[in-house]
């Protein structure tokens, strides 16, 4: 078992972590604090501790996921919590079971913690009304992705040491994207400055007013930024035609060299994944050692993951 | 029945222009015989009955054109009775039911069923709307002079809005011959499709798909242009946004004749009353901006507005209890109807007589029915009010039989301390 630093008594008011928007700023360092523990813990050898040990998580994912329900496995799995992955394509709620009533059943099986995805907007909070655990969301609808934004934080507090007055662009689907919402309110409470370029049937209404400049121009939204995230266009949730082609996009909205030239010199790029190469970025930037920390976001994502499961747990 | 005199009451009939201290008479029949400050207790006969309103306010029983009721197909959520109950609880004496039923009312059969249901077990007076179109699927028009003989009074699709626009102008130009209320709710399906609050602020915050004001002023612009082409009696069910009500001004200022109406909802919430996904507050039209609710008030106060409704729609905690984009839409509402609107009086948006008005004779005139005055010779039809009394909105204490309040917990000031229909006292406050 390896050893890591105790921290100073955990305080973290939330019983759920359901969004940025509920945090405050001494619970996201609190989050950030613990997370940088687990870095290291993930690069040894023995992997695995028993913080978690005797602890029940259930992972709930009703929208397909990759990296997000294999991190928060792996997130379990190394605090030594027993996780059980449910597969909703086999499960009660497609013979027609509500949100609530596979709550109960599950509720009924005391888990400690239950991670959950979904494709509405809220879900999770509907969730953590009716069951006795802990909700961690891992995605809902377009409107929240936390650990996502918590582990792009963290991936940038890595490189650059910090997130105060850095200028950080989000670009692409900002209407459909629930880590555009998170990196929002967590890059702003941060003190970062953020911009948000898309086209504009891509942009969600009365965005200006969640704190972020808009930008339709790339070169103008990507001007001496230190920070470059690409979204994913996310055509499975769009309804009708928001563009006139994935070419046209790409010539205005992708992420290429030239564009890129405006941004600060050493300026990062992340992507929350997974990418479509040649749709929202060049397919060499993405790969370009110097440039990108897509790959170090996945790895932090894990140890994100580590801390919001041990500090949400510990409520209960 | 022995004739009965209300005395000592503050009587306010807006079609009449009443206001003023006195009585009512209500003869053996359970019409008005008379009413006013002429009205006193100096001289009631000593076999009439007696009754004292101790100063509170006596009104025209309330005509609410818009009500769900469950019957037939969902009475789980809403049957006649129950709609009865709790409509005189809050003062209402006259509803107009909406056709999305299952089926739906459609057909002359169906006027014969509910008016008998209706007649059998409640004690208010229920006037069937008839659906535009069969099956209200917005494609083969409904018998309108047909329905109109068997007692159909209005005309509307109720949730749905007639998308087609060739279909909604020989609607118009059809209707127009048997003299029938044609009543939209207006909403462009495709700019509202997948949308469930207001398009703004909130709905960007909550990652809810918005419904633009847009998808209402658009349809209400294309439905007041064929109204030049092919006159009818023209009524817009709810109107929700800012936009909506400029056009409505400025066509009312070129004497375009239609009338238009407000839910409650619209001008007592706003889309920030959402919250935390509560589903209760997800309707149709939705909550809008602080902004959209403010001009709502000044459309009642200028006449651009003519009615508001209660657009009540029961629904089942089961259909409530799921993601917002999962739950039902619409609130129930006909109890709170009136001291929900009394809120407008008190905080000084809305004077007191036009407010009635805008409950009782205002949507008697657009259905052309005898109710919502103190008219002599009309049926007795009344409410009293203690407009002062403040209370607190509580859903188990509800008579509707669902119990989808979106003003839970609200303290309101006014409550219906009686109720008359024909007459007869049908509710009373303990």
């Amino acid at each position: 078992m390896a050893i890591i630093k105790k921290l100073k008594a955990v305080k973290i008011r939330q019983n759920h972590l359901l969004g940025i928007q509920d945090l405050s700023i001494s619970e996201v360092s609190q989050i950030l604090e613990e997370s940088k523990t687990f870095i290291n813990l993930n690069k040894s050898a023995s992997k695995k501790i028993d913080l978690l040990r005797g602890k029940t998580q259930i992972n709930l994912f009703f929208e397909p996921s990759t990296r997000t329900q294999s991190s928060f496995e792996l997130a379990g799995k190394r605090l030594g919590a027993d996780v059980m992955s449910m597969n909703i394509v086999n499960s009660a709620i497609k013979k027609g079971e509500t949100l609530i009533d596979t709550a109960m059943t599950l509720n009924a099986m005391h888990p400690d913690i239950i991670v959950v995805r979904h494709q509405n907007s809220g879900a999770p909070n509907l969730l953590s009304q009716k069951v006795n655990c802990a909700v961690i969301n891992a995605g809902d609808g377009r409107r929240e992705h936390p650990t996502q934004a918590l582990l792009d934080a963290l991936t940038i507090i890595n490189r650059r040491g910090k997130i105060e007055g850095l200028k950080i662009a989000i670009c692409g689907d900002i209407l459909h994207s629930r880590v555009a919402r998170s990196n929002i309110y967590l890059m702003n409470m941060l003190g970062a400055e953020v911009n948000v370029v898309a086209p504009k049937t891509l942009l969600p209404h009365s965005i200006e007013k969640l704190g972020v400049k808009s930008f339709t121009d790339m070169k103008k939204g990507l001007d001496n930024c230190d920070i470059v995230m690409m979204l994913r266009l996310q055509n499975e949730r769009m309804q009708g035609s928001f563009l006139p082609s994935q070419r046209e996009y790409y010539e205005y909205f992708g992420l290429t060299p030239d564009k890129l030239e405006v941004a600060k010199k050493d300026a990062l790029i992340m992507h929350p994944g997974p990418m479509n190469r040649g749709v929202e970025i060049d397919t060499n930037l993405a790969d370009d050692i110097n440039r990108s920390v897509i790959r170090e976001q996945v790895e932090l994502g894990v140890a994100v993951r580590m801390a919001c499961l041990k500090l949400f747990c510990k409520k209960n | 029945m022995k004739e009965k005199y209300l005395i000592n009451a503050r009587i306010i009939d807006p079609k009449n222009q009443i206001d003023e201290n006195g009585g009512l008479i209500i003869n053996e029949k359970g019409l008005i015989k008379a009413t006013g400050k002429k009205v006193n207790s100096s001289n009631i006969p000593s076999d009439a009955e007696k009754i004292d309103l101790k100063n509170k306010i006596l009104i025209p029983g309330l005509v609410d054109m818009r009500v769900f009721v469950g019957e037939p197909g969902f009475e789980y959520k809403e049957n006649f009775k129950t709609l009865s109950n709790a409509a005189l609880s809050g003062g209402v004496t006259s509803v107009v039911s909406m056709p999305n039923t299952l089926p739906v009312i459609d057909n002359v059969s169906m006027v014969d069923f509910l008016k008998r249901r209706g007649r059998d077990k409640s004690r208010i007076n229920i006037f069937p709307a008839a659906s535009l179109t069969k099956n209200a699927e917005g494609k083969q028009m409904s018998e309108f002079g047909l329905l109109k003989k068997k007692g159909i009074i209005a005309f509307t699709d109720g949730i749905q809005t007639i998308q087609n626009p060739q279909l909604m102008s020989r609607i118009m130009n059809f209707a127009s011959q048997s003299q029938s209320l044609i009543m939209q709710h207006a909403e462009d399906n495709i700019l509202a499709k997948g949308g469930l609050i207001n398009d703004g602020e909130i709905s960007t915050r909550l990652g809810l798909q918005g419904i633009p004001a847009l998808a209402e002023k658009i349809i209400v612009e294309r439905d007041l242009s064929f109204l030049d082409e092919y006159f009818c009696r023209y009524h817009i069910s709810q109107v929700s946004s800012e936009k909506t009500v400029s056009v409505i001004r400025k066509a009312k200022a070129e004497d375009k004749i239609f009338t238009a109406g407000v839910s409650i909802n619209n001008l007592s919430l706003n889309e920030n009353d959402i919250g935390d996904f509560k589903t209760f507050l997800k309707l149709s039209p939705p909550l809008r901006t602080e902004n959209d609710r403010l001009s709502l008030i000044d459309g009642i106060n200028d006449g651009s507005i003519d009615v508001i409704v209660s657009d009540h729609k029961p629904e089942d905690e089961e259909s409530k209890r799921l993601t917002f984009e999962q739950a039902a839409t619409g609130a129930a509402g006909v109890e709170t109807l009136l001291p929900l609107a009394l809120e407008l009086f008190h905080n000084k948006s809305i004077k007191l007589e036009k407010l009635i008005a805008s409950m009782t004779s205002n949507p008697a005139k657009i259905l052309q029915l005898n109710k919502g005055s103190l008219d002599e010779g009309s049926d007795a039809d009344l409410c009293v009010l203690d407009i002062n009394k403040s209370w607190i909105v509580k859903k188990n204490l509800l008579k509707s039989k669902s119990k989808n309040t979106p003003i839970e917990n609200r303290t309101l000031q006014g409550q219906v301390i009686k109720t008359f229909v024909k007459g007869e006292i049908v509710f009373q406050q303990d």
